[in-house]
C-alpha cells in the first residue's frame, strides 16, 4: 500500500511517512527495518541502547546525535560488524541479528565506512566489479572456468560502467583506486555499494571531508536512490544537509533514540535542541568548513 | 679465488632442483602473502608435513610414491585448518604467531624420541626415491644439458618434474589470481571490511588460500623428499621460511612469476657470497672466522637482505613501484 | 630499474651458459658417494668418533672410512652400483650398539647407489641392551626409544629440561609443580617486554627470542672472563648507551643538528675505542662473578632494546612503513642478530660455571638446587619491581596509557616516542635477565632464545597481548602446563602443548585473559 504513494508524489515527505508519530520508537507503515532493544557496552559503558527503532521503506531516514552518542556502533551492530550483546532485529520481515556482514550485505542492506574503504591497489572497475552478486567466478572451481563466468562478468561490466557513468567517474576506470581524491573515493564506495543492487544502503557520513562542491552532487545521487525506491539510513554531523534531504530523522544521544520525526519536527524538538543543537551549533560552524 | 668457477657454480644453483623446490614453496607463500596479506611465518610446516607424508608412507608402509603425495597433502589440508580455523577471523599478527609457533612445534614433535618409531626421529627417513627413480624416462648415467648447467639423468628427471610443476602452479595461479575468485582475494588483501561489507565471506576465501597455499608448500616438500631420497627433521628449521620470504620479496609479492624469479636469484646469490666467501678464507683475507662462521654470515646475511628488500624495494625485481607506493596503510 | 636488472641477469646468465665452466661439473664427475653422521644417542648433538665403517663392492673392500669429531663419515665411490657398508662393531663405544633397522641388518647394510647420487645413509645408535631391555617395559613397540623410559632420559638439545624424579604421583606433581614456577617466572620475565612492545607499537617484536640469547651469552661472557671480544663488545655498547641516553634526554629539548652530532660522536667514540680494546686483545682480560655478569647483561640488553628502537623501529615508523611490512623487518633483524650471536660465540653449548652442579635444598616433597630458588627469587622481586614501575611511577603509568591508546596518550600531551623509548629499553633489559636466568636453569646456546620465544607467544596471547599484567599471567600459566604436561606426556611434547593451550586461547576468548574485546577485531 504504501509503495503506491511513494510512487506517485516525490518530495511530499507525510506520503512517505505516511503518517508516523514523531516520537521515540515510533511505528510505521511500512518498515524494511525493525530493531528492538539493541544494546552493546564496552567495558561498564554502554554505547548502544536502542530500545525500538523502525526504518520505513522507500524513505531517506538520517541517524543524527552528538559525538559519542553511539551512532557508528549502532551501524555496525546493524551491519553484522559488532557482535552485540543482547537485542534482535529484521531486516524485509527477515531475523538478521547475529548475521555476519557478509550475510547481512548479502540480504540487501549494504553498508559504506565513515573512513572510506577504497581498495586502493585495484582499478576502479575491479572495485566495482567486487560488488557484483552470485557470481559463478567468485567459487574456487568456478575461477578455472572462464567459458561459464565470461558471460556474467560482460554483463557486471556493462552495469558497471553504467554506475560509473553515472557517479561520474568512467574516466577513472583503468585507474588505482588509490589514486582517487577522497570525495571520488566516497562516490566509488557508493557506487560499489550499489553494484550489489541492495534493497536498503547504509551510508556512514558520506560527506565527511568532501570538499563542498562535490556536497552537492552526492545529496542529488542520494536523493535519485531514494526516487528508485532503495531505502537510505545514513549518518551525518552537517545539519543542514540532513534537514534538506531527510524524509525522517532519528536523534540519538548516549546510545538511546531521545526523538524521532520529520526535519521539521526535528527542528522544533525542545530535548534535541537541548541534548544536540545548543551544544553542537559552535563545532558545526567549525567542521563543515573543512 | 676462482671466481669464473663460482660464477657457474652460482648459476648452476640458480637452475638446480633445489631452486625449484623452494620457487614452489614461495609460490605458496606468494598466495598467501601476495595475493591476500595472510603472514604466513610457517611455509616451513607445510613442508615438513608434506616430505614426511612421503617419507613415512613409502618406507614406512612401502606404499607407492603417488599414495605419499597424497598423504603429504591431506596433512597440509588439516594443518592448514588446524592454523585457520582459530586465527584467520583475528587479525593478521596472529596467524603469524600462530604458524611460526606450529612449524617449529612441528619439528620438534617429529624429531623426539617418541616419534622415533614412525618419524625415524633426528635421523629422519631414507630410501625414498625409488618409486620416483623407476618412472624415469632419463638415463641415470648420461648427463643432459650445457656447460655449467649439464646434470645427470636422475637430477634431470627431478629438476624437469620440478620445474614442471612450477611452470603448472605458475599458470594455475595466474588464472586463479585472473579470475573474479582472484579479484575477491585481493580485495581481501586490501581491505577485508570492504569485502565483507559487500557480501563476501572473507573467512572462507582466507581459508580457501591458506589451504592452498599450504598444500602447494606440501608439494615441495614431498619434491625435497623424492630429490634427497631422505629428509631429516632439522632440514626443516625456521630459516626455510625466513628463505621463501626473502625469495617473495626479492622477486617481487604479488606478481605470478616473483618467487620463480626471487628463488633462482635467491640461490645465486646464496652460492657466490658462499664461493666468495670461502675463497676469501682459502685466501687468509678472513682471519678472525673459520669454516662453520660463514654459514652463520651467509644467514645473517639473509636477515639484512630481508630489512633492506621490504624497506628500500618492498616491490622486489618484478614489482611495481607505483602500485608499491600507492599502498597507505 | 626492472629492465636494467633484467637485463643484467640475462647477460650474466648467457655468459656462464657460454662459458664451460671447469670446476661445475666436479661433483658430476666423480659424483657417487656415501655419507652419513652417527650420532651419541645420549647427547643428539653429540657425534661419536672413530668408528670404522667399511665399503665393499662383491667380494672386494673398496673403501675405509672413520668418524670424525662430529660424527661424520663419507666415503668417495667408485662408480653406481650396488655397496655393502659394514660397520665394525669392535670400534662402537662399549656402551653403546648399533642399531637394528629395515636396511641396516647385523652391522650391515646394502644400499644401492645411483649415478651422481651422494647418498645418505643413517646409522644409528643406541644404548647398549636397548633393544633387549624395550620387550619388558611397558611399551614394546617402542623398539629403540629407552630414553623415555624416565631417570635416564638423555638430554635433547632442543628439548627443555625437566625434572625427572622417581617417587611417587604426589612427589612428582609438587616437583614439577615448583619447577613450573620457576619456568613461568622465567617465561614471564621475557614475555613483559614482548606485550608491552606490542602494546605502545603495535608490532611483534620476533627478535625478542634473540634478546634473551643475547643476554644470557653476555652474562656468559663477563663471568667466564672477558678479554678482547668482550671488551669491544662493551665499548661498543656504551657508545650507543651514550647516543640513546642523549636521545631519550634532549630531544626536543634541544635543536636537532647538535644532538645529532653528539649523538654520532658518542657512537664513533665507542667504536673506536672497541678498536683500540680489540687490538689490545687479550691483554685487557677480567672477570665478575656472575651476578655482576648479569647486571651488565642487563643493562646491555636494555641498550640494545633502545638502540634498536631509536636506529630501526622509529625511522622505519615516521616513514610509515606498514605494520605487515614491520613484521618482516623484525624477522630479519632476528635472524641478523641469532646470526651474530653464533659467529661471535659460536654454536657450542654451555652452562654457567660454578653453578652446574650443587646438593639440593629440600623443601618438603620438593627439591631444587639453591641456583633456582635464588632463581625465583630474583624473578618474584623483578615481576613486583615492574608491577609497581607500572603502576605507581609517571614513566609507567605513561607506559600504559600509551599501551592502551596511541592516539588519545599523543593528544593528550604524552611524548609517546620517548615512552616507547623506555619500553624498548625495559623491554631489552627484562629480556635480558629473563636470558641469564633461563641460562642458569637450562643451558646457553644461541638457539635458546627462539625456542623459548615460542612460549612467550603463547604467554602473551594466553594473558592478552599488550598488557603487561596478561603476559606475567600468561607466563606462570604456560611454564606450569608445560612442566605438568610431562607428568603424562614425553618432554618434547612441552612446547606442543604450549601451543595447544594458546590456539585453544585463540578460540575461547581471543582477547586473552586480562585483554579487552575491542582490540582483535
Amino acid at each position: 500500500m504504501s509503495s503506491d504513494e511513494m510512487g506517485s508524489s516525490a518530495g511530499v515527505e507525510v506520503d512517505r511517512m505516511a503518517g508516523a508519530v514523531p516520537e521515540p520508537g515510533s511505528v510505521k507503515s511500512d518498515p524494511i527495518l525493525v530493531a528492538d532493544r539493541v544494546r552493546r557496552s564496552f567495558g561498564g559503558l554502554t554505547a548502544v541502547d536502542v530500545r525500538r527503532l523502525e526504518v520505513q521503506r522507500g524513505t531517506i531516514t538520517a541517524l543524527i546525535g552528538p559525538n559519542g552518542a553511539g551512532k557508528s556502533t549502532l551501524f555496525n551492530l546493524l551491519t553484522g560488524f559488532d557482535r552485540v550483546d543482547q537485542g534482535d532485529w529484521t531486516f524485509q520481515g527477515s531475523k538478521i541479528n547475529g548475521k555476519p556482514g557478509h550475510k547481512v550485505a548479502r540480504a540487501g542492506m549494504v553498508r559504506t565506512f565513515q573512513l572510506t574503504k577504497a581498495l586502493t591497489r585495484m582499478s576502479v572497475l575491479d572495485n566495482m566489479l567486487l560488488g557484483a552478486q552470485d557470481q559463478f567466478g567468485e567459487r574456487m572451481a568456478g575461477a578455472f572456468l572462464r567459458s561459464v563466468w565470461g558471460r556474467q562478468e560482460r554483463a557486471n561490466t556493462v552495469r558497471a560502467l553504467e554506475l560509473l557513468e553515472r557517479f561520474k567517474l568512467i574516466d577513472k576506470r583503468e585507474d588505482m583506486a588509490g589514486s582517487l581524491s577522497g570525495g571520488q573515493r566516497k562516490l566509488l564506495e557508493m557506487a560499489r555499494a550499489l553494484m550489489t543492487d541492495p534493497a536498503m544502503i547504509m551510508l556512514d557520513e558520506p560527506m565527511a571531508g568532501v570538499n563542498p562542491a562535490l556536497v552537492q552532487s552526492l545529496l542529488g545521487h542520494i536523493t535519485s536512490l531514494r526516487d528508485e525506491g532503495k531505502t537510505v539510513l545514513f549518518v551525518e554531523h552537517d545539519m543542514d544537509v540532513i534537514m534538506g534531504i531527510s524524509d525522517w530523522i532519528v536523534v540519538l544521544a548516549q546510545g538511546q533514540v531521545i526523538a524521532e520525526g520529520t526535519p521539521s519536527d526535528i527542528r522544533s524538538n525542545k530535548q534535541v535542541i537541548d541534548a544536540y543543537l545548543g551544544a553542537q551549533d559552535v563545532d558545526e560552524a567549525g567542521s563543515a568548513d573543512e | 679465488m676462482d671466481l669464473v668457477s663460482i660464477l657457474a657454480e652460482s648459476t648452476r644453483s640458480a637452475f638446480g632442483p633445489i631452486a625449484a623446490i623452494y620457487a614452489l614453496a614461495a609460490i605458496g607463500l606468494n598466495l598467501h602473502f601476495g595475493y591476500t596479506g595472510l603472514l604466513n611465518f610457517g611455509q616451513v610446516g607445510f613442508m615438513l608435513v608434506g616430505a614426511y607424508g612421503v617419507g613415512i608412507s613409502v618406507e614406512l608402509f612401502g606404499l607407492p610414491l603417488l599414495v605419499g603425495f597424497g598423504v603429504g597433502l591431506a596433512c597440509a589440508f588439516l594443518l592448514a585448518l588446524l592454523l585457520g580455523i582459530p586465527t584467520l577471523r583475528l587479525r593478521a599478527d596472529y596467524l603469524a604467531i600462530t604458524t611460526i609457533a606450529a612449524a617449529e612445534v612441528l619439528r620438534l614433535v617429529y624429531r623426539a624420541g617418541f616419534a622415533e618409531p614412525l618419524t625415524g626421529g633426528v635421523y629422519g627417513l631414507q630410501n625414498l626415491s625409488d618409486g620416483f627413480r623407476s618412472i624415469n624416462p632419463f638415463d641415470p648415467g648420461e648427463r643432459y644439458g650445457w656447460g655449467a648447467l649439464a646434470y645427470n639423468g636422475n637430477h634431470m628427471w627431478v629438476l624437469v618434474v620440478t620445474w614442471g610443476l612450477v611452470a603448472v602452479m605458475c599458470g594455475l595461479v595466474w588464472m586463479l589470481m585472473h579470475s573474479p575468485w582472484g579479484r575477491v582475494i585481493k580485495g581481501i588483501r586490501e581491505d577485508e571490511e570492504a569485502v565483507r561489507s559487500l557480501g563476501k565471506n572473507v573467512f572462507a576465501y582466507k581459508m580457501q588460500i591458506l589451504v592452498l597455499g599450504g598444500l602447494v608448500g606440501a608439494l615441495a616438500g614431498c619434491m625435497l623428499a623424492v630429490y634427497q631420497a631422505s629428509i631429516q627433521p632439522d632440514q626443516f628449521k625456521p630459516q626455510v621460511t625466513f628463505f621463501l620470504w626473502v625469495i617473495l620479496l626479492l622477486g617481487g609479492a604479488g606478481r605470478v612469476f616473483g618467487p620463480v624469479l626471487g628463488a633462482m636469484a635467491f640461490w645465486f646469490l646464496m652460492n657466490f657470497t658462499d664461493g666468495v666467501l670461502r675463497g676469501l678464507g682459502s685466501m687468509g683475507l678472513l682471519p678472525f672466522l673459520d669454516g662453520p662462521d660463514y654459514g652463520a654470515i651467509q644467514l645473517a646475511f639473509v636477515g639484512l637482505l630481508l630489512v633492506l628488500l621490504i624497506v628500500f624495494r618492498p616491490q622486489g625485481l618484478i614489482g611495481d613501484r607505483k602500485e608499491m607506493l600507492i599502498n597507505v596503510k | 630499474m626492472r629492465t636494467r636488472l633484467a637485463t643484467v641477469l640475462l647477460a650474466l646468465i648467457t655468459a656462464i651458459l657460454v662459458i664451460p665452466g671447469p670446476a661445475a661439473t666436479a661433483d658430476e664427475q666423480g659424483g657417487e658417494s656415501l655419507y652419513g653422521q652417527i650420532l651419541d644417542p645420549q647427547d643428539r648433538d653429540q657425534g661419536v668418533e672413530g668408528i670404522m665403517i667399511t665399503i665393499h663392492s662383491g667380494e672386494d673392500e673398496i673403501a675405509a672410512v672413520e668418524t670424525g669429531p662430529d660424527g661424520n663419515w663419507e666415503a668417495e665411490l667408485p662408480g653406481p652400483g650396488t655397496y655393502r657398508v659394514v660397520v665394525d662393531q669392535e670400534s662402537i663405544p662399549s656402551e653403546f650398539a648399533l642399531r637394528e633397522s629395515s636396511i641396516v641388518v647385523d652391522g650391515e647394510s646394502e644400499v644401492e647407489v645411483a649415478a651422481g647420487d651422494e647418498r645418505p645413509l643413517i646409522l644409528a645408535l643406541e644404548e647398549a641392551g636397548a633393544s633387549e631391555d624395550a620387550d619388558s617395559t611397558e611399551t614394546p613397540s617402542d623398539g629403540a626409544d629407552a630414553q623415555d623410559g624416565g631417570a635416564d632420559a638423555p638430554a635433547d638439545d632442543e628439548s627443555i629440561a625437566a625434572p625427572t624424579t622417581s617417587g611417587s604421583f604426589g612427589d612428582r606433581f609438587a616437583q614439577l609443580t615448583a619447577s613450573g614456577l620457576l619456568y613461568g617466572l622465567v617465561i614471564a620475565i621475557s614475555a613483559i617486554g614482548l606485550s608491552l612492545i606490542f602494546g605502545t607499537t603495535k608490532m611483534i617484536n620476533f627478535a625478542h627470542g634473540d634478546m634473551v640469547t643475547f643476554g644470557a651469552m653476555i652474562a656468559l661472557l663477563f663471568s667466564t672472563g672477558s678479554a678482547g671480544l668482550g671488551n669491544s663488545l662493551l665499548a661498543i655498547f656504551l657508545g650507543l648507551a651514550g647516543a640513546v641516553l642523549l636521545g631519550a634526554f634532549f630531544d626536543g629539548r634541544i635543536a636537532r643538528m647538535p644532538l645529532l652530532i653528539a649523538q654520532w660522536a658518542a657512537i664513533m667514540l665507542g667504536i673506536a675505542l672497541a678498536t683500540v680494546l680489540g687490538l689490545m686483545g687479550d691483554s685487557v682480560g677480567w672477570q665478575v662473578p656472575l651476578w655482576a655478569a648479569a647486571v651488565i647483561a642487563v643493562a646491555m640488553g636494555a641498550v640494545l632494546g633502545a638502540g634498536m628502537e631509536q636506529y630501526v623501529w622509529r625511522p622505519l615508523r615516521h616513514r610509515n612503513v606498514a605494520l605487515i611490512q614491520m613484521f618482516i623487518v623484525s624477522i630479519g633483524v632476528a635472524l641478523v642478530l641469532r646470526h651474530v650471536i653464533l659467529v661471535l660465540f659460536g654454536a657450542g653449548r654451555s652452562r654457567y660455571a660454578g653453578y652446574q652442579i650443587q646438593d639440593t635444598v629440600s623443601l618438603g616433597p620438593i627439591s631444587m638446587p639453591p641456583r633456582d630458588l635464588v632463581v625465583m627469587g630474583v624473578a618474584i622481586v623483578v615481576l613486583v619491581a615492574v608491577a609497581c614501575l607500572l603502576q605507581f611511577t609517571r614513566i609507567g603509568k605513561a607506559m600504559r596509557a600509551v599501551s592502551d591508546n596511541r592516539d588519545l596518550a599523543e593528544s593528550s600531551g604524552i611524548n609517546v616516542d620517548r615512552v616507547t623509548l623506555y619500553v624498548w629499553g625495559l623491554g631489552g633489559g627484562l629480556a635480558s635477565l629473563g636470558g641469564v636466568l633461563y641460562g642458569l636453569n637450562q643451558i646457553v646456546e644461541y638457539e635458546m632464545g627462539f625456542r623459548l620465544l615460542l612460549l612467550m607467544f603463547a604467554a602473551v596471547i594466553l594473558g592478552g597481548l599488550g598488557t603487561a599484567y596478561g603476559a606475567m599471567v600468561g607466563g606462570l600459566a604456560v611454564g606450569l602446563v608445560a612442566m605438568l604436561s610431562t607428568l603424562w606426556f614425553p618432554t618434547q611434547m612441552m612446547q606442543a602443548w604450549a601451543l595447544a593451550l594458546m590456539i585453544l586461547m585463540l578460540l575461547v576468548r581471543p582477547q586473552g585473559l586480562l585483554g579487552r574485546r575491542e582490540r582483535v577485531g
